[in-house]
């Protein structure tokens, strides 16, 4: 049935070949188990927002570590799972070839999952990052990249291996997949070790935070979006039974969305430090998203042209045309919020997780139903179990969808015009943050209902696919038979020669691998080297013990519900202090400035309070703020601080260009315990027992005492 | 902004990568047909010379 203009030398012997289905089967189940345990961590962290005492008082049950834990469970476990599991079932098939070795198949499933494990055994433990998304730590990241590399290798070779000529456009989605996530995992992971479990980001402050979001907004397009669509023009005709609207605006849809996608994630960091240029950037180019994005809503909702009958009964088709309506709302929403106008009062609210959750539950999670309710009974060959318990879950994760959507938009707005309220006298309205906490915990009730709801629509599809399979029967594999794509299968030694093919490819993405990280080691220290040209005299590096409580602001998460950086706003200034300057960011690697304020901005926290303050704060933060969702973080007063890390941890940040002197990484040890004493008996005098100057809360109190506070005394940006 | 020494090049490396992929794709031909591409995923299953394994 090809085109006559696409040559095909339809000529030698017929090729006999099975597909690969039993992999697929395995990344289905994993997809069904990372998904639940997603949505379940999903749902304890709404409700610990909604009140906190669900954190239970425990490290690795507080939102600061679970958070990150369900982010990469829903995003590379839930999400990576099933785009494993449709790319491998329709890869094959589009190309008429079994995959390129079944052995990187399995080593490609299993390592995928022992990184999943690995992931939630560090991330409850505060073992991260701190980057958002990107939290897993250095040994981590290499084995993803490994394994990614697999997938590669088995991908293309593949497609070296085809019998169809014509790749179909799915295949370019999947191909621009594959590509982009590797150099955005590479380029943003480059961090030095400290320890086997804790390494220091190659970039410090707007850099770190450019190349973050550029790999953040990145994920989302490259993996919550770009395999989705493939998947989504593979998917949907064959579950509709009727080809693509437009094979051609298909065409006009990916290139067009692969070139503009990279350039949006400035949009991330409006209003900061950031150069006015790159956030415009950021801003046109996501705006222009708009309209790929449609072509492709547009493209896929119109494929159920004459088939908008079986939408109502056929519970595949009814999931994947709400995927294709949440994914039009939520790329309608993206541009939107992109608009300096409408960040300014979106940013740091509630509407991004709504925002966020469109497209995960409303797109991701909503196609992945739709294709394994066409794929499972497929795979098990047999008919789904129940077509009414899918309409249940489908009303069940629409309503409790549109309950989150809708409440973190009043909650959003709400916060945001509270933060932004002023008197004529030029006062905020609303001076104590925690007013504007309160005011909204009605809607984190909201959200955590229809949470739950989406949840048990899920374990309902669990059980409804679990049913399916168990009623499939167990089939021979099947064989197809086609001819070879040329005649280079002709010669006597045939077989031998197709198996060779597939590895220049591998070399060639082998290579890839090889040149962005050596590019990355060699050439970015030397750029790093010359930002210390610090343009603010005052602003100095951190001193060890405060060093030392900055990594345990990363470990408890705080970045995930505090901002480090005051946008230049009226509003703002008042209620936090002088706006950020890049040059108070220089030795901050990672940058800790934050997405999300559920609690207040911390860029200006330094010397607001006194220590006794901060002390009874962390102990119990409704003691001095009632009212508050802030977890108790009673442990860092048990724990003893680890003094003999600290040489180790300013020699790595010197070799990152932190100007720390050779008698400073000697004598660290030394000067933290001096600065540990002052602030212990600072707190003696309050009462507090003197040998709280051993513990990790001590050297966290250092921490929030320095923040902001070089800056902020110095004379420079003051009118 | 030195990073951007890194992250420009990289961004025009990859548009870069995928320009030549766009040629590449028109050059052999894989845009002369825009109506079939779409039609022929839905024979697929039908062509094929089903016949279940014998041992």
């Amino acid at each position: 049935m090809s085109s006559p203009k696409i040559p095909t030398a339809r000529s030698g012997r017929v090729e006999s070949f099975s597909y690969d289905d039993e992999i697929v089967k395995l990344f289905v189940i994993a997809t069904m188990i990372w998904g639940v345990i997603a949505l379940l961590l999903g749902v304890t962290i709404a409700f610990q927002l909604a009140d906190w005492r669900v954190n239970l008082g425990l490290p690795w049950t507080t939102f600061g570590r679970l958070r990150p834990l369900h982010t990469n469970a829903a995003i590379f476990a839930f999400c990576g799972n099933a785009i494993f599991a449709g790319v491998y079932y329709s890869h094959q098939r589009l190309l008429r070839a079994r995959l390129f070795n079944d052995v990187l198949s399995r080593i490609h499933f299993w390592g995928w999952q022992l990184i999943i494990v690995s992931a939630a055994l560090t991330l409850p433990f505060g073992i991260t990052t701190g980057k958002e998304y990107a939290e897993l730590e250095w040994p981590i990241d290499i084995a993803i990249t490994l394994i990614w590399v697999i997938f590669a290798v088995n991908f293309f070779g593949t497609i070296v291996r085809r019998r169809e000529r014509h790749i179909y456009v799915a295949i370019w989605f999947y191909i621009a997949t594959i590509i982009t996530v590797a150099v955005l995992h590479i380029v943003n992971s480059l961090e030095i070790p400290v320890s086997l479990f804790k390494s220091y980001s190659l970039y410090a402050g707007v850099q770190d935070a450019l190349v973050q979001w550029w790999y953040g907004h990145n994920a989302v397009a490259f993996f919550l979006t770009t395999p989705f669509l493939g998947l989504m023009y593979y998917f949907i005709p064959k579950a509709a039974n009727r080809p693509v609207y437009s094979y051609r605006l298909s065409i006009i849809h990916f290139w067009s969305l692969v070139f503009i996608y990279i350039w949006a994630g400035p949009h991330h960091l409006l209003y900061t430090t950031l150069p006015e240029w790159a956030q415009t950037l950021g801003m046109v180019f996501s705006i222009m998203l708009w309209m790929p994005s449609w072509g492709g809503m547009i493209n896929g909702l119109m494929t159920l042209r004459g088939v908008w009958d079986k939408v109502r009964t056929e519970p595949s088709l009814r999931f994947m045309a709400t995927a294709l309506t949440f994914y039009g709302m939520a790329t309608f929403e993206g541009p939107l919020l992109s608009i300096k106008s409408v960040n300014a009062i979106a940013h740091f609210t509630d509407w991004i997780p709504g925002h966020v959750h469109s497209g995960t539950i409303g797109w991701n999670y909503m196609l992945i139903a739709g294709i394994f309710f066409y794929l499972v009974p497929k795979l098990w060959d047999t008919e789904l179990h129940s077509k009414k318990m899918a309409h249940q879950q489908f009303w069940l994760a629409t309503i409790g969808l549109v309950l989150y959507i809708i409440s973190m938009w009043v909650a959003g707005v709400t916060q945001s015009l509270m933060w932004r309220a002023m008197d004529d006298a030029g006062n905020l309205v609303y001076p104590n943050f925690i007013e504007t906490v309160v005011k909204i915990v009605p809607m984190y009730w909201i959200r955590a209902v229809g949470g739950t709801m989406i949840l048990i629509s899920f374990i309902l599809m669990m059980i409804n696919l679990y049913k399916t399979a168990k009623a499939g029967k167990k089939l021979a594999p099947v064989v197809y038979e086609s001819l070879p794509l040329d005649d280079s299968s002709l010669e006597p030694h045939a077989s031998v020669h197709r198996k060779l093919e597939g590895w220049p490819m591998i070399f060639a993405v082998l290579s890839l691998i090889a040149i962005l990280v050596g590019s990355g080691i060699e050439i970015i220290p030397s750029l790093v080297a010359d930002k210390y040209v610090v343009k603010v005299s005052t602003v100095k590096p951190y001193s060890p013990l405060e060093l030392y409580g900055r990594d345990i602001y990363i470990k408890e998460g705080c970045y995930l519900c505090h901002s480090q950086t005051v946008r230049p706003m009226a509003h703002e200034v008042v209620r936090y202090g002088k706006a950020s300057n890049a040059a108070e960011f220089v030795y901050d690697h990672p940058f800790q400035w934050g997405s999300k304020r559920t609690g207040p901005d911390l860029a200006r926290i330094g010397g607001k309070y006194p220590n006794m303050w901060h002390y009874k704060h962390f102990y119990d933060p409704r003691e001095v703020t009632q009212g508050s969702l802030m977890p108790q973080y009673t442990w860092l007063f048990n724990s003893k601080i680890d003094y003999k890390t600290l040489p180790k941890k300013l020699s790595v940040m010197k070799q990152l260009g932190v100007p720390y002197s050779e008698s400073e990484i000697t004598n660290a040890v030394a000067m933290a315990q001096a600065q540990a004493k002052t602030i212990s008996d600072d707190l003696a005098q309050s009462g507090v027992p003197v040998k709280v100057a051993e513990m990790d809360i001590i050297a966290l109190i250092a921490y929030m005492q320095r923040l902001g506070v070089d800056y902020g005394s110095s004379q420079e940006g003051e009118e | 902004m030195e990073i951007l020494i890194i992250l420009l090049p990289l961004a025009l490396a990859l548009g870069g990568l995928f320009v030549w992929a766009f040629w590449w794709a028109v050059g052999k031909g894989q845009y002369d047909d825009l109506e079939t591409p779409g039609q022929r995923i839905l024979l697929e299953d039908n062509q094929r010379t089903v016949q279940h394994k014998k041992d």
